[in-house]
């Protein structure tokens, strides 16, 4: 039976947030299974249901050298802060 | 029919199909029609809880004090259905008749009964998607048309006598509150 991933929101202009997976064997069957698993308890604005295949993977993300600074949180500036003071230091000695 | 007779037949209908129905509670074919199958039948004992309540002071006591004789449901919702065709074909047959009760009584000159109709049947349109999905996938399934073709009589059957099944669901139903007579929840 095909896979079905349910997207739900929980408020109108919140972002649609992954929440599980109904094992249905077409999209109406996904629909009425989501709507009773996913919204009776009021816990949905709305529901985005995805059937597995059309979602495409992406897994692999190599790291070889030393990318840090492309990141937002950049290298760790602890040690070479702590230098510089140290350095700082001495100068007004 | 007087408005107060059809909301009682109404009322029973919708206890006792869902009290059928949940008997499917953890043996359903799936999961996922397990967890919406069961969640329907909750939903049908609270239209019934909603129209009882319309009824009775009391609406416990409505639902679960009277004597087998003098409830008003339809035969069809009574019989113990063990095989999941049968379960589908009632459920499908009951939403049919169902549905032009509700619409019925949400033209009732009571805004009360009007509204408390309209509550209903925005719950019953998911009840009818769900009984017609299976319908439609099981349309040619002999298991299926057969067991509509049997449970087609009952639809009309006599509200005022009862199925030898609901002896047995009646005991089960009430044994809780007849082991402690006016005791309070």
């Amino acid at each position: 039976m095909p896979i079905f991933e349910v997207f739900r929101q929980e408020k109108k202009g919140q972002a649609f947030q992954h929440a599980g997976s109904v094992d249905a064997p077409d999209a109406e069957f996904a629909e009425t299974w989501a709507r009773e698993q996913y919204g009776r308890r009021g816990e949905s604005e709305a529901l985005w249901l995805v059937p597995r295949e059309a979602v495409h993977e992406v897994i692999d993300f190599p790291d070889e050298f030393d990318l840090k600074y492309r990141r937002v949180d950049g290298y760790s500036l602890k040690a070479r802060l702590s230098v510089a003071r140290e350095r700082a230091a001495a100068r007004t000695r | 029919m007087r408005e107060r007779e059809q909301l009682l037949a109404l009322a029973d209908d919708e206890l006792v199909i869902g009290w059928r129905d949940s008997e499917w509670t953890g043996i359903a074919p799936t999961l996922e029609e397990d967890v919406a199958f069961s969640s329907i039948a909750q939903n049908e004992i609270g239209h019934a809880r909603a129209v009882y309540e319309l009824l009775a002071e009391d609406a416990d006591a409505l639902a679960f004090d009277r004597a087998p004789e003098e409830y008003r449901c339809s035969p069809l919702v009574e019989l113990r259905l063990l095989d999941w065709a049968h379960t589908i074909a009632r459920r499908y047959l009951y939403e049919q008749t169902d549905r032009e009760r509700i619409e019925r009584l949400m033209q009732s000159d009571d805004p009360v009964v009007a509204g408390i109709a309209r509550k209903i049947d925005r719950e019953e349109a998911y009840h009818r998607m769900h009984a017609e999905l299976w319908a439609e996938r099981l349309r040619d399934e002999p298991r299926f048309t057969q067991a509509l073709e049997e449970l087609r009589p009952y639809v009309d059957g006599d509200r005022a006598t009862r199925t030898p099944e609901f002896a047995e669901l009646w005991d089960e139903m009430t044994c809780v509150r007849r082991s402690a007579p006016g005791a309070e929840w």
